[in-house]
């Protein structure tokens, strides 16, 4: 048993929902009990899609426990199966349906559907999210992929045509997939290669079952896509890259890898493709980034490749990095120690508070769970990796990977961190009044507060009388606010406050209200109420 | 998946009020697109402020909270997660001992916590895990810092609010009995917004000179007595079990519709009022300004509103007071009123008000709903957040149901906010100038 806070991960099931999304003609049966359905959100509201992902929630209730399951199981493949009319079906249970051991694969097989049907078996209190979405990624392939034999048979000579390749691993509640498979398909295209099949993202069983027509698999992301690219390489032969194309450099690297498994020359493609990144980290104003001391954590491939980015491509100091993919631990580590640091490798996200906390680094490279460490501690941060937010589907094309995607490593790393002068000032005048917390900007003119605390200071306060006398002088005067009426504005939320207080002033002045009671605030907020 | 018209004569024979005894109710058991009970932490564990919700459950479960309404703004949450692994079921470990190890770590971390409730969930329950045992073992371990208590907000037993529900019930029986000398005073059940607290106390204040006390309080410590002078009020419509508990401690339950809008929160305080003897002019005058204040509030939203239909998903149990209040103080056309349960008797002040067009449903079957929504052509669906873009993209406008239960929405200060949250979707699509909109 674990005490956890945060998860890094969801449960294996959750993984599998993001390659049944991702494709076309898919469907998923779930065995699960009610409220397991709140997985949906995420893919229509982290990721806005505009329809349900494919999955039938059995949603077995306590009820139904005593009775027959299985039964409930049964009838809801059919049903899915003549609304739905996939072309695919997965069938597998969620954590308490898998302790319920009602057999789904088993039971789906005996329905005899006119289509394939992919039994899952993804241990929920083993294993997480990206395993299951590998377990799945590659259960699909490996069901629909011919047989070796029969593409013997019918592959067609490979002179005859240019070189053709897979794209494998994107996924629906991806970090950046989107933009990324769109840097890379270019990128490829570019260097005169075809694309075969990208997959899951977007991918019909059909589709992957032509997967062995290319010639080799590119792995966009080895969480996702190595076990069925490792599958296959053994089966069919096909090579696949190593380079996660993260970064300038490994870019480069990536495309050296296309040339060689492709058999072109990429020496044109090499001089005249680029990222304006080097240029910028050349230049002089980023001189204010040497030995920045970084913390990195995410996903095992992001991390990997953002250490390289950091230390190479914008002279940062890798401070500690660490990921919550245990599967891919040895390669995390390896990178660690190329910075002579040591690897963390957890998925408790207090562990990683406690090493930020301990490393004090300037700037924080993580996941959403960092930011919020990061923001804690005062640290600046920017998100390298899932699990995602909304605010990593940005309505802006904004890939990671390619040259496009350094351009925005070097813009999404660079902003957080003060700017090289800014910094200076700050530091030598720290005792500056307006470079407290709390203090607002002095080019939006004094604040509020300080304004009103001088004056209640300067002036002494005034008799009653003297208050009327002025207001028939001079016209209205701004009205008091009566303590309790006071009381109750702080209790309106900070951001609408302000317009609360101006509304109502307004609405007390001009209806000749002296003092603001909690009657007028509210009277206040009915007649403003829109 | 089998869709059984029922009507209340037939399961109900104990149901009051007249006007829902024929309204036929369609009653489904097929997919649902609901959250469990799980769920309601999200607002519970700022609510009552020194108690901690350890969910002993899968990662799923601590996924659920974390992913439902985007919490993760609470760096060092009042929830955590006691996450069952293979060592756990296999029997490798003993769970209870885990538990404890667990709960004493959780406890060390934060010695802010004054009340911890074990959360059940769906893996704990089919394991039969026995949390009501564990936490008295551990009370006895934690004595006297910490007291520890247990319910289930397992997606087999609970959806969504009844999770509070169960809390609350769990807190009924922790309740001091009053004394034989208390006179009679109020418990207001549910949780508000506090500003919906203190609004309604003034309220009360000026009705009377009668105590009361609100289910959850804001401190564990600070538990309200409960005995047969207690007179109690349902703030909100999904507290079946925790009425039926008030009521076996000796309280009395005050039948009332749901204190949502201006009408809805007059009747709400009539109920309390009629029980202290506030004499009827007295009641006129103190909530005269308020109520006349709210339909103030409430006039612009009416104008945009009358005359449009709305569909409602189940979700909250807030769905039929909610259609009540959008019927009958905003001239808006309630199609289907779906909600996950039906309790007849407490809801009984709130159907006798819809119109008699209304369908309702129990239960939900999403596919077979979702199709009936689409050839309803509703100007307004409620629903979750699973359903809203989906529903959108089709080019209906929608309203997110969560909201409904987060948002300060109770009161007569409150109602033209509440209006407000079903207006904005047609301002915003009115507003709007881009391709799919109008």
């Amino acid at each position: 048993m674990q005490l956890t806070l945060w998860t890094y991960e969801g449960p294996p099931h959750v993984g599998a929902m993001r390659i049944a999304t991702a494709m076309k003609n898919v469907h998923y049966v779930l065995h699960a009990p009610q409220g397991d359905t709140y997985a949906d959100l995420m893919f229509t509201m982290i990721e806005r899609r505009d329809r349900r992902p494919p999955v039938t929630y059995t949603t077995f209730q306590a009820r139904d426990l005593g009775s027959d399951t299985a039964e409930l199981f049964k009838r809801s493949v059919v049903e899915a199966h003549d609304r739905h009319r996939p072309d695919l079906m997965i069938v597998g249970a969620s954590c308490t349906a898998e302790l319920i051991q009602d057999d789904p694969g088993g039971l789906a097989a005996g329905l005899d559907l006119p289509i394939p049907v992919v039994p899952l078996e993804l241990p929920a209190y083993q294993k997480k999210e990206n395993w299951g979405a590998a377990e799945t990624f590659y259960q699909i392939v490996r069901a629909l992929t011919k047989r070796p034999h029969q593409v013997a048979a019918s592959d067609e000579r490979r002179q005859d045509r240019r070189p053709r390749c897979n794209l494998l691993g994107p996924t629906a509640l991806g970090f950046r997939h989107r933009d990324d498979v769109v840097e890379i398909t270019r990128l490829v295209a570019t260097l005169g290669i075809d694309i075969n099949v990208i997959a899951p993202l977007d991918a019909s069983p059909a589709d992957i079952a032509r997967l062995c027509d290319a010639d080799f698999n590119i792995v966009l992301y080895p969480e996702i896509a190595m076990n069925a690219a490792t599958y296959l390489k053994r089966t069919f032969g096909q090579p696949m890259t190593k380079t996660v194309p993260i970064g300038v450099g490994a870019t480069m690297d990536f495309i050296d890898e296309l040339g060689a498994l492709a058999g072109i020359d990429t020496t044109e493609a090499r001089a005249t493709l680029g990222s304006r990144l080097p240029w910028y980290s050349r230049s002089v104003d980023s001189t204010y980034l040497t030995g920045k001391r970084v913390f990195i954590f995410g996903d095992a491939s992001h991390v990997v490749a953002a250490a390289r980015v950091a230390a190479k491509e914008l002279g940062f100091t890798v401070a500690g990095l660490g990921t919550y993919s245990r599967e891919f631990a040895r390669e995390v580590r390896a990178a660690a120690e190329s910075y002579g640091v040591e690897a963390l490798i957890t998925d408790d996200y207090l562990a990683v508070e406690e090493r930020v906390q301990e490393l004090q680094p300037e700037l924080v490279l993580g996941t959403q769970m960092e930011r919020h460490i990061a923001k804690r501690l005062g640290i600046p941060c920017a998100v390298i990796s899932a699990p995602v937010h909304v605010q990593d589907f940005p309505a802006r094309y904004s890939p990671q990977m390619g040259f496009e995607g350094a351009n925005v490593l070097f813009d999404t790393w660079v902003h957080p961190l003060m700017m090289g002068l800014e910094e200076h000032l700050l530091a030598m005048f720290r005792t500056d009044f307006e470079f407290q917390d709390g203090a607002a900007p002095s080019h939006l003119g004094p604040g509020r507060v300080d304004a009103t605390s001088a004056a209640v200071a300067a002036e002494p306060p005034l008799p009653a009388a003297a208050n009327s006398t002025a207001e028939t002088l001079e016209g209205p005067v701004a009205p008091k606010w009566a303590d309790d009426a006071e009381t109750e504005l702080r209790k309106i939320p900070f951001f609408v406050r302000g317009k609360a207080r101006r509304n109502t002033e307004r609405f007390a002045t001009d209806r000749g209200v002296t003092t603001i009671s909690i009657e007028t605030l509210y009277d206040a907020k009915a007649h403003y109420s829109r | 998946m089998t869709v059984v018209p029922r009507t209340s004569a037939l399961s109900h024979a104990n149901a009051s009020g007249t006007g829902c005894a024929d309204r036929p109710v369609i009653v489904e058991h097929g997919q649902r697109e609901v959250f469990c009970g799980l769920t309601s932490i999200i607002w519970l564990h700022r609510k009552i402020q020194d108690a901690f919700f350890l969910v002993v459950g899968s990662r799923t479960c601590a996924h659920l909270i974390q992913s439902a309404a985007g919490v993760m703004i609470f760096a060092e949450p009042r929830f955590a997660t006691a996450i069952i692994d293979e060592r756990d079921l296999a029997g490798l470990a003993d769970v209870n001992e885990e538990l404890d190890r667990v709960v004493a770590q959780l406890l060390s971390r934060r010695p802010d916590i004054r009340m911890l409730f074990l959360v059940g969930s769906c893996p704990s329950e089919v394991i039969k895990l026995d949390l009501p045992r564990a936490a008295q073992r551990l009370s006895r371990t934690h004595a006297p810092a910490v007291k520890i208590l247990s319910y289930s907000g397992s997606g087999i037993e609970t959806t969504f609010t009844q999770g509070e529900d169960a809390c609350l019930t769990a807190l009924v029986n922790e309740l001091p009995q009053e004394t034989d000398a208390a006179i009679p005073s109020l418990l207001v059940v549910g949780s508000l917004a506090e500003v919906v607290e203190d609004q309604l106390n003034r309220l009360f204040a000026s009705l009377g000179t009668f105590d009361v006390a609100f289910l959850p309080p804001r401190k564990a410590e600070a538990l309200p007595a409960v005995g047969p002078n207690t007179r109690f009020l349902l703030a909100q419509p999904f507290l079946t079990d925790t009425a039926r508990a008030l009521t076996e401690r000796g309280g009395r339950h005050l039948p009332a519709s749901f204190p949502l809008g201006a009408r809805g929160t007059t009747d709400w305080l009539h109920a309390a009022a009629q029980a202290f003897d506030v004499p009827d002019a007295h009641f006129r005058d103190v909530t005269r300004a308020g109520e006349e204040r709210a339909k103030r509030a409430l006039e612009p939203h009416r104008f945009r509103l009358a005359g449009k239909s709305v569909f409602f998903f189940p979700d909250s149990q807030l769905e039929i007071p909610l259609a009540r209040f959008l019927s009958e103080e905003l001239g808006m056309v309630p199609l289907e009123v779906g909600s996950p349960y039906l309790n007849r008797r407490i809801m009984a002040a709130e159907i006798d008000r819809l119109p008699a067009s209304v369908q309702l449903s129990e239960g939900q079957d999403v596919d077979r709903q979702l199709d009936r929504c689409k050839a309803a052509k509703p100007d307004l669906v409620v629903c979750g957040l699973g359903l809203a873009n989906p529903l959108e993209a089709q080019g209906l406008t929608t309203k997110w149901s969560i909201e409904l239960l987060f948002a300060p929405t109770q009161g007569y200060d409150q109602a033209g906010d509440l209006a407000a949250l079903f207006s904005r979707p047609f301002e915003r699509r009115a507003r709007l100038e881009v391709p799919g909109c109008n």
